[in-house]
């Protein structure tokens, strides 16, 4: 690993550096790695603020979506004067401003099934900051399947959830669908722009959600693997709950029936096998 | 002929009290949940939804529902 730092970069990270779980290892550590964040939201923004800031090498950006003024209440890696573009871009400018060590690549595209196979294998560590359903099941099988692990958080109203997902490395580890078997049916659970959200809550989750990439960047403490953290803010209460690889599980179980993304819209023939 | 035996167990805070050699299956039944919309959770550990049918309640259980979010 290449241990060189300019004095800007030690000036930089000095308080990483002196972190004996960091130190110049670490940081050059997260030099080198490579994640991409999907959804540059209310999870995504503090999500990639935080991960350009900590110095994080390369950071991809998907979100297809265009800034909106009702964004603007937690989707704070943005600002009013870029409402109407891409979300990806303007998270980027504002990356850019914060730490011009940090390459973004910017993907202003959808996540479907095959920028998930195009995408995911590029990188080391992928992040689920995304606002829907079928796009969170198709990163959980996509991740999987393509042996990446996944940092996945999600908000609503006063709550949020935290888990990570490696479950391609064989027991203990499950995947998201030892927790959900299957998506839940159209309308049955309603998403922030039904429900509404507070914003702080999207950065409190989102910050967590950075923190758990640089600990599985680092390899310190302790994994969210195999564990499901949950928040309540009006009760101000945090627990973390035991999530048990599923043998009867569908995408990772010994009787797995999910072998590509053909449920998410991509041709089976043109899908990787399992990692 | 007796009344039937019956357990205490605690859901979401709240004592409850259902019929001795219940599984997790006929309590969210007699709760009335859509089990496509939430986990159980039960003394800190998520229960797989596979073994509802199976999971037998006992005296002192302690079961959280958590419900299914997905926004970013």
């Amino acid at each position: 690993m290449d241990l060189d730092f300019t004095d800007a970069e030690l000036h930089r990270y000095s308080r990483h550096i002196l972190l004996q779980d960091v130190g110049a290892i670490g940081q050059a550590r997260l030099r080198a790695a490579r994640v991409l964040v999907v959804g540059a939201g209310g999870l995504g923004s503090p999500l990639a603020l935080y991960l350009a800031a900590a110095g994080v090498g390369t950071l991809g950006l998907v979100d297809h979506d265009t800034l909106e003024l009702s964004n603007l209440q937690r989707q704070v890696a943005h600002s009013t004067a870029r409402v109407g573009r891409n979300k990806a871009e303007s998270a980027a400018e504002t990356l850019a401003g914060l730490n011009p060590e940090v390459r973004v690549e910017v993907h202003a595209r959808r996540m479907d099934a095959a920028a998930a196979l195009e995408l995911i294998p590029r990188y080391d560590l992928i992040c689920d900051g995304t606002d829907n359903f079928p796009t969170r099941f198709l990163l959980g099988d996509a991740c999987h399947l393509l042996g990446k692990p996944l940092v996945s958080a999600a908000v609503l109203r006063f709550e949020g959830q935290l888990a990570t997902y490696k479950a391609h490395l064989g027991a203990p580890h499950p995947c998201h669908r030892c927790l959900h078997p299957e998506m839940p049916p159209d309308g049955l659970v309603p998403s922030c722009g039904e429900a509404g959200v507070l914003g702080a809550v999207t950065g409190v989750m989102g910050t967590l959600q950075a923190t758990e990439v640089l600990k599985e960047i680092l390899e310190i403490g302790e994994s969210m693997s195999g564990r499901l953290l949950l928040w309540d803010a009006l009760d101000t209460r945090f627990r973390t709950v035991k999530l048990r690889r599923d043998p009867a599980c569908a995408l990772c179980g010994p009787d797995a029936t999910i072998r590509d993304l053909s449920a998410h819209g991509q041709a089976p023939a043109l899908v990787c096998s399992a990692a | 002929m007796g009344a039937t035996i019956s357990i205490a167990i605690t859901v979401n805070g709240e004592a409850r009290q259902v019929a001795a050699g219940a599984s997790l299956s006929d309590l969210l039944a007699q709760i009335g949940l859509d089990i496509r919309k939430v986990a159980v959770e039960r003394n800190l550990e998520i229960v797989p939804r596979s073994s509802y049918a199976t999971t037998a309640l006992v005296e002192g259980d302690q079961l959280e529902i958590v419900h299914f979010i997905g926004g970013g």
